[in-house]
């Protein structure tokens, strides 16, 4: 594997050998020394052209504990605002050196645009409403540990419920886990679903209470102010009395099932009910298991002939 | 050796325009068509035009070309464009207004036609603007623009949004004898859109531009034709259901016309997976229905003219994420090819809709597309169907590279073109 692009490119083994690699990196992160030699003089360079500071520090984290080193390129900070063009700024930074670049950007494409200006390997971290594999796949791991399914996803009903037209975490998601064997329902009022759904693995529901007490995961996406802005809802309210999370439908939950949210939070809206309260919850397992998948990520795609490093400890 | 004459003879080519197709050679003396005729043996002195295994036609007219002088000479100069336009065997193209400043005065207009005098390669006529600055608000000077020769107006690249306005547009411009092109795009349906709206742009991420956003505004225009009585030229029709409404309000004898480019009846939406901002274009790529559609439209004459939408823009431009690089792509040069690879309509259908019919939207009936006849102007395309060749960037006379054809092998190449009997290609060479 040279990039991870997109989940449309991973056929279901590839995912179940990223997820299994994934076991041997929580043991890595479980460790009192948590740091590995395996990419040792490797270079992976942040490019974040959109803020994100929960994912850049993942895959920092996981960067580190890998050994590689690591260097960020934060477009607050750099000469893309001095009208350096995409291509010019990776040439330029490629000429450095470089190892893998892991890419936020706001344009759907821009991390398979790069992967043309490049030699190095190219990590999508999230590109506009298209694609956050990361994620994807740190949401499998999660569901996997989660339910015990270490075997697939077979009959597993799992419901994606909000902003799914603008979320590249449900393009991801839903490719996963349809492709894990999972039965994935869209949840969202029409304006928040994509024009077209023709070809995805998924039903569509547009209530939520037809089917919280159906799901063996419940995941609900982050809705963002700016919707309102777009005109796509009335309202936060009502967005929030009809799709979010509130007591009398967590009530309703399966007593195993479990409720996943990629961050940020906006509670009040979808989360109205503290999560601290929901014994099914795996918000906070997500962001750790979120440094151990970019670990396996990072590994996958440098890590060529390093295993036996991942046995020893970082001298 | 002889001294040389002032005739011009294309020899061994069979002739095809609207009287009909027959195998005939054509003399060319003084701008005009001096004889025609199975078998003219060049006198000592003449200039010998070979043309066996091609077709001897009119020349072609491009009702849609962005010029993009002045103001953005970075991606074509009226220059480059004509020489562009004449190695695509076209003698006439209409300039249009999105340039900067917007060709909606008398000055920007004759600046236009002046520089294209100046090349010479191609007559460049300008069109005019719909509404001042193309910004939607006020009318343009439509008197004034057409006293200075302008026929079409449109705002192309905006649609006109007020319907108020496009009606006060088509009343005030009626008896002036002009026609109004329209850009059809319903804004608020099509904001920050990339491609066509449907289920490749729902898996790839990217907003889409639905085909309702044109649909709606072409029933909009039909009615206000309907209302008004004046003629209405529809630029770059994308769609199966607009070609359908096309065909309806024909049949009811309203005097409107319609246009199609050949990206838009040779590719699909399925080409933005790549995310390459080449085949980012506006009106977006559509579906194979659509194609099917839009090829039925032109072969069945639905739809008047092929027109280009030849838009350059530089490569930096290009090389860009999609919602960031400007929408458009290069045609003249691959035009006739694709016309020919891909309709399936007998050859005078195909140069009707490159030639006499957008001819005759363009208000240019007079001089180009002309029959081949003693006595017509010599605005001729001579060109070999059969001829394959590979769309190479590198090779086109466009000061940009961004065509969707690289690689591409296409039939049909023009080997000469005559311009008021002067060629301006000569064995595929641009001669200025």
């Amino acid at each position: 594997m040279k990039h991870l692009l997109s989940i449309e490119d991973l056929s279901a083994a590839e995912i179940h050998a990223l997820l299994e690699l994934t076991d041997h990196m929580v043991e890595i992160s479980n460790r009192p020394i948590p740091k590995v030699p395996a990419l040792r003089g490797r270079n992976v360079v942040s490019l974040f052209f959109e803020d994100s500071t929960r994912t850049r520090t993942s895959f920092d984290t996981a960067a580190k504990r890998l050994s590689a080193d690591t260097m960020n390129f934060a477009v607050s900070s750099s000469s893309v605002n001095k009208g350096e063009s995409l291509r010019d700024t990776i040439e330029t930074i490629s000429a450095m050196g470089v190892d893998a670049f892991v890419v936020r950007h706001k344009s759907s494409g821009a991390p398979q645009l790069i992967t043309q200006w490049t030699d190095a390997s190219i990590v999508n971290a999230g590109d506009g409403w298209h694609q956050h594999p990361t994620q994807a796949l740190l949401d499998c791991y999660t569901i996997r540990t989660g339910l015990d399914r270490r075997d697939g996803f077979d009959g597993l009903q799992i419901a994606i419920v909000g902003d799914v037209k603008h979320s590249r975490v449900a393009r991801s998601d839903v490719q996963a886990f349809a492709r894990l064997g999972a039965r994935v329902t869209l949840v969202a009022p029409r304006t928040l679903l994509p024009p077209s759904l023709d070809g995805w693995p998924v039903e569509v529901c547009h209530r939520l209470d037809d089917v919280v007490a159906d799901v063996d995961v419940l995941y609900m996406l982050r809705v963002q102010r700016e919707r309102m802005d777009d005109g796509l809802l009335p309202s936060l309210a009502e967005y929030s009395t009809h799709f979010g999370l509130d007591e009398r439908r967590a009530a309703r939950l399966a007593p195993h099932a479990l409720v996943m949210h990629p961050g940020p939070m906006n509670r009040g809206v979808e989360m109205v009910i503290d999560p601290a309260h929901l014994p099914g919850s795996r918000i906070l397992q997500q962001v750790a298991n979120g440094v151990a998948v970019r670990m396996a990520v990072l590994f996958t795609l440098l890590g060529q002939g390093a295993e036996h490093n991942l046995r020893g400890e970082a001298s | 050796m002889s001294a040389p004459t002032d005739r011009i003879v294309i020899v061994g080519g069979t002739v095809v325009d609207q009287t009909g197709t027959r195998r005939a050679d054509v003399a060319v003396t003084d701008g005009v068509v001096s004889e025609v005729s199975p078998e003219l043996v060049p006198a000592p002195g003449d200039t010998v035009l070979e043309a066996s295994g091609c077709i001897v036609s009119p020349g072609f007219v491009d009702l849609h070309t962005h010029l993009r002088e002045p103001g953005r000479e970075e991606a074509e100069t009226i220059e480059t464009g004509s020489r562009a336009a004449a190695l695509g065997g076209y003698t006439a193209v209409v300039a249009m207004p999105n340039t900067d400043p917007a060709q909606d005065s008398v000055a920007v207009v004759e600046f236009v036609r002046e520089q294209g005098r100046r090349a010479g390669l191609c007559d460049v006529h300008p069109s005019g603007c719909i509404t001042v600055g193309r910004e939607g608000t006020a009318l343009a000077p439509y008197a004034d623009l057409a006293a200075a020769g302008v026929h079409l107006f449109t705002d192309d690249g905006n649609g006109v949004q007020d319907p108020g306005l496009m009606r006060r547009a088509l009343e005030y411009a009626g008896p002036l004898g002009v026609v109004l092109a329209q850009h059809c795009e319903v804004a608020s349906l099509t904001k920050g859109a990339v491609m066509h709206e449907g289920s490749c742009c729902s898996r790839l991420g990217l907003p889409g531009w639905p085909a309702l956003a044109e649909e709606l505004m072409l029933h909009r225009d039909i009615e206000l034709v309907r209302l008004t009585g004046t003629a209405m030229h529809f630029l770059h029709l994308s769609t199966a259901r607009s070609v359908e409404m096309v065909r309806a309000a024909k049949a009811e004898g309203l005097p409107i016309t319609a246009e199609a480019t050949p990206h838009h009846f040779t590719l699909t939406d399925e080409m933005l997976a790549t995310y390459d901002a080449v085949y980012k274009v506006n009106p977006p790529l559509r579906t194979a229905a659509d194609i099917v559609a839009i090829k039925a439209g032109l072969v069945d004459g639905t739809i008047d003219a092929i027109a280009t939408d030849h838009a350059p823009h530089p490569p930096h431009t290009k090389e860009a994420p999609l919602d960031q690089a400007p929408p458009g792509m290069l045609g003249l040069e691959t035009a006739l090819a694709l016309a020919l690879g891909e309709l399936d309509a007998p050859l005078d259908t195909v140069i009707g809709a490159l030639s006499w019919r957008p001819a005759a939207i363009a208000g240019l009936a007079h001089l180009h597309g002309r029959p081949v006849a003693v006595g017509e102007p010599a605005n001729l395309a001579v060109f070999d169907p059969t001829h394959e060749w590979t769309v190479e960037p590198a090779d086109l006379a466009s000061k940009s590279r961004n065509t969707p054809y690289a690689g591409r092998v296409v039939r049909g190449k023009v080997r000469h073109t005559l311009l008021h009997g002067r060629p301006t290609v000569v064995d595929s060479l641009a001669q200025l």
